[in-house]
């Protein structure tokens, strides 16, 4: 399989308020691609531009997904398409359970020309299939039957989220601080779990501060973001070079996206999902 | 191919409940309210002399009272209705004995089917008179009555006579009196002591003309240490003009017995639907009001318990669901008249294209109702700026050393919740459909499997704005 995401030029705002300042990224299907940077560089900002969030709004540049321009596009259809992000706090939406969410999820992107109201994949094969994902990922059966992120701790949202890409097997995944919060043991279980589901089966866009996530996910490309521009980009080595000595080096290097990152920093960053 | 048949579907789904039967009345009385109409129902009914005289006399209360100075509003002809429509000559004990265009109309409503299915037995009212009754052979075996009220004010006159009007005298409201007046129909239960009756008892309740008023009248009686659970469901084609439905039902929860009254209202939003609804438990007895409203033009109902004596219960679970032209002002009531009652009220209320719904709910300790709990919890949601919801919380305490809690939340459909969706390859269609669906689970879930999927189907409709 080959795809290709290109993010070309790409302009961010919101609420009126530049965040992205001409962004360019390319992944390919299989690749796993990490993005730091310190924060209120823009991490978040991007992911959520791809994933099609309604309030930030692309004033410039653009998305392109195999060819086709994606920009415009509202989430349903990216995610149809094959686009995935994992969120730093999912929102709980109580009352709908998790077996129910991940079914008419599951069903409308394998079939995305499905029209509401028609049929889901029948119950019995879902819930084996979901039940087999749940075993692998050490997930506890009864998760299912919770409502979507209601009451979760923050490492029972993470794996949710894994869960979720685990059945939507997205072509590219966006993959925002899934290791924050986490402790040890549960960061380990993550990034393994991430390793399995989504290495060489997916492109990976790995945002993170720390190198646990990475050690499991060697990246074969690191990019550095700072004042709403990736202002370098290197192999996995440039991860290690960050975790080891911080941004000191690329704030003094990019002078310019270093003042942008605080003008930034000062307008209060907008809230991630 | 398969795209088609889907819309297909969904236009039956929108048809299902939006047609108009042609039917021939055998009577029909002329429109407006007046003695000479209410002799006239009397008259057809071959009633009594005391039930001829108990209406005249709410007429004039009618009559005398003003109309409700709160809620919605409310721009009602009293004159340009017909108060009397009697569809049949007599009730069918089988549904072969009910007239074929009749059958036909509960046959699309899938009255016949849920019947066989689940139920213990089924009062279908056509307008003013209902048309089929049944109740399982056990169950009669057993002593339950299960009739139509018409038929118990003959069959039944010294049981009735003693309840009747005892629990919402026709002085209460000016729509009781109305009621009171020209009533006709609904359901008269009697459940005899220690009696248990297993699958529910099913009122479905139909208007079919224009310009129709429904006036039924229901009165549940649940002898000690027995318990019932009821469900009505109201539905009506779509006028260009106005009609009303005024139901009065009144329940009796004898010692250690056990009511739950479940009520799926869905009628066209042309339909006023004022309805008093109030039960009173003695000791032990538990009641509880399960009110789900999607329908009309304006609803005000808030059904009540008293609770009687020590130890009763009174739970009320109320669900409203507004979209446009549509307002309603649902609520509960609970009266703690004795110590160690327990009460709670859960309203969910859902607002949407500029649609209205209000909890008025009212939490009353009477002097001596020591050690009494009760709880309210309402949330609404609100699904656009063009929505409204209020809410009227009444507390009245006249004792102490009682617990009384109220949480209320208001909450705007959340953006982020409907990104999140979509960005799992929802619509948004199906995403705000889906977070409406969970914020009435809790209720939803309380109710039997098949009104449960009925209850979600309603709220799949009202989501598409398709509902007529």
């Amino acid at each position: 399989m080959s795809h290709i995401l290109r993010i070309e030029n790409l302009h961010v705002s919101v609420e009126g308020k530049a965040i992205l300042r001409g962004v360019n990224l390319e992944m390919k299907f299989g690749e796993t691609h990490a993005l730091m940077g310190p924060n209120g560089s823009g991490k978040s900002t991007l992911g959520l531009a791809i994933a099609g969030h309604p309030n930030y709004e692309i004033t410039e540049g653009s998305i392109t997904l195999d060819g086709e321009e994606i920009t415009e596009w509202e989430a349903d259809q990216r995610a149809r398409a094959g686009i995935f992000m994992a969120f730093q706090r999912p929102v709980a939406i109580p009352g709908v359970k998790t077996a129910d969410f991940l079914r008419h999820a599951t069903t409308n992107v394998r079939r995305p020309d499905r029209k509401e109201g028609e049929d889901l994949i029948p119950m019995r094969e879902f819930r084996k299939e979901l039940k087999s994902k749940m075993e692998q990922l050490k997930i506890d059966s009864e998760f299912a039957r919770r409502y979507v992120n209601d009451g979760f701790s923050g490492g029972e949202m993470k794996r949710a989220e894994i869960l979720t890409m685990a059945m939507l097997s997205p072509k590219f995944s966006i993959l925002d601080e899934t290791d924050s919060g986490l402790d040890a043991d549960a960061v380990k279980l993550a990034s393994a779990s991430i390793a399995e589901i989504g290495r060489d089966k997916m492109g990976l866009l790995i945002i993170t501060h720390h190198d646990k996530l990475l050690e499991h996910n060697p990246p074969q490309f690191t990019h550095v973001m700072l004042g709403g521009r990736i202002v370098e980009t290197g192999g996995s080595e440039l991860a290690r070079e960050l975790h080891d000595h911080g941004y000191e080096r690329i704030r003094k290097t990019y002078p310019d996206a270093e003042a942008a990152n605080q003008e930034m920093l000062g307008k209060e960053e907008p809230a991630a999902v | 191919m398969s795209t088609d048949i889907a819309a297909n579907d969904s236009i039956g789904e929108i048809n299902k409940y939006d047609f108009r039967t042609e039917s021939k009345a055998v009577f029909k009385a002329r429109k407006g309210v007046d003695a000479e109409i209410v002799n006239q129902i009397s008259e057809m009914k071959n009633e009594p002399q005391w039930m001829r005289d108990y209406r005249l006399k709410a007429l004039e209360i009618f009559n005398s009272k003003p109309m409700p100075s709160w809620g919605g509003d409310i721009d009602i002809d009293f004159q340009d209705i017909y108060y009397y429509l009697k569809p049949t000559d007599k009730q069918g004990r089988t549904w072969d004995e009910v007239p074929q265009e009749i059958k036909d109309t509960f046959d699309k409503l899938g009255i016949p089917e849920a019947e066989k299915k689940f139920l213990s037995g089924v009062k279908a009212q056509f307008e003013s008179e209902v048309v089929y009754g049944s109740l399982k052979q056990d169950l009669s075996d057993q002593g339950v009555i299960f009739t139509d009220t018409d038929s118990a004010v003959r069959e039944h006159p010294d049981l009735l006579r003693e309840y009747f009007g005892t629990i919402i005298p026709s002085t209460d409201n000016k729509f009781a009196a109305l009621n009171s007046a020209v009533w006709s129909g609904g359901s008269f239960i009697y459940v005899p002591k220690g009696v248990k009756i297993e699958f529910p008892l099913q009122a479905y309740f139909r208007i079919n003309a224009e310009n129709m008023g429904q006036f039924e009248r229901t009165l549940i009686i649940v002898d000690e240490g027995a318990s019932i659970h009821y469900v009505e469901g109201c539905t009506a084609p779509m006028y260009s003009s106005e009609s009303l439905h005024s139901a009065v039902v009144e329940i009796i929860c004898k010692r250690g017995s056990r009511c739950r009254y479940t009520t799926i209202q869905n009628w066209a939003n042309n339909i006023y639907n004022l309805v008093t609804k109030r039960a009173v438990a003695y000791a032990d007895a538990t009641m509880e009001w399960v009110d789900g409203n999607l329908g009309s033009k304006l609803t005000m109902k808030y059904p009540a318990v008293y609770m009687m004596e020590p130890g009763a219960r009174g739970e009320i679970l109320s669900i409203a669901f507004a979209t446009k032209g549509q307002h309603q002002d649902a609520g509960a009531k609970l009266v703690h008249c004795a110590p160690n009652t327990t009460g709670q009220i859960i309203s969910k209320s859902i607002s949407k294209n500029g649609g209205r719904s209000s909890y008025r709910g009212l939490v009353k300790v009477e002097k001596g109702a020591k050690k009494s709990k009760s709880n309210v919890v309402c949330d609404a949601l609100i699904l656009d700026p063009k929505s409204r919801s209020d809410t009227y919380p009444y507390i009245e305490i006249l004792d102490q050393d009682v617990s009384v809690g109220h949480e209320a939340s208001v909450s705007r459909i959340g953006e982020e919740q409907m990104f999140y969706l979509m960005s799992r390859g929802l619509s948004e269609a199906e995403a705000s459909t889906m977070i409406v669906n969970g914020f009435i689970e809790p209720l939803v879930k309380e109710l039997p499997m098949e009104y449960a999927v009925e209850m979600n189907r309603l709220i799949q409709l009202q989501m598409e704005g398709s509902v007529g």
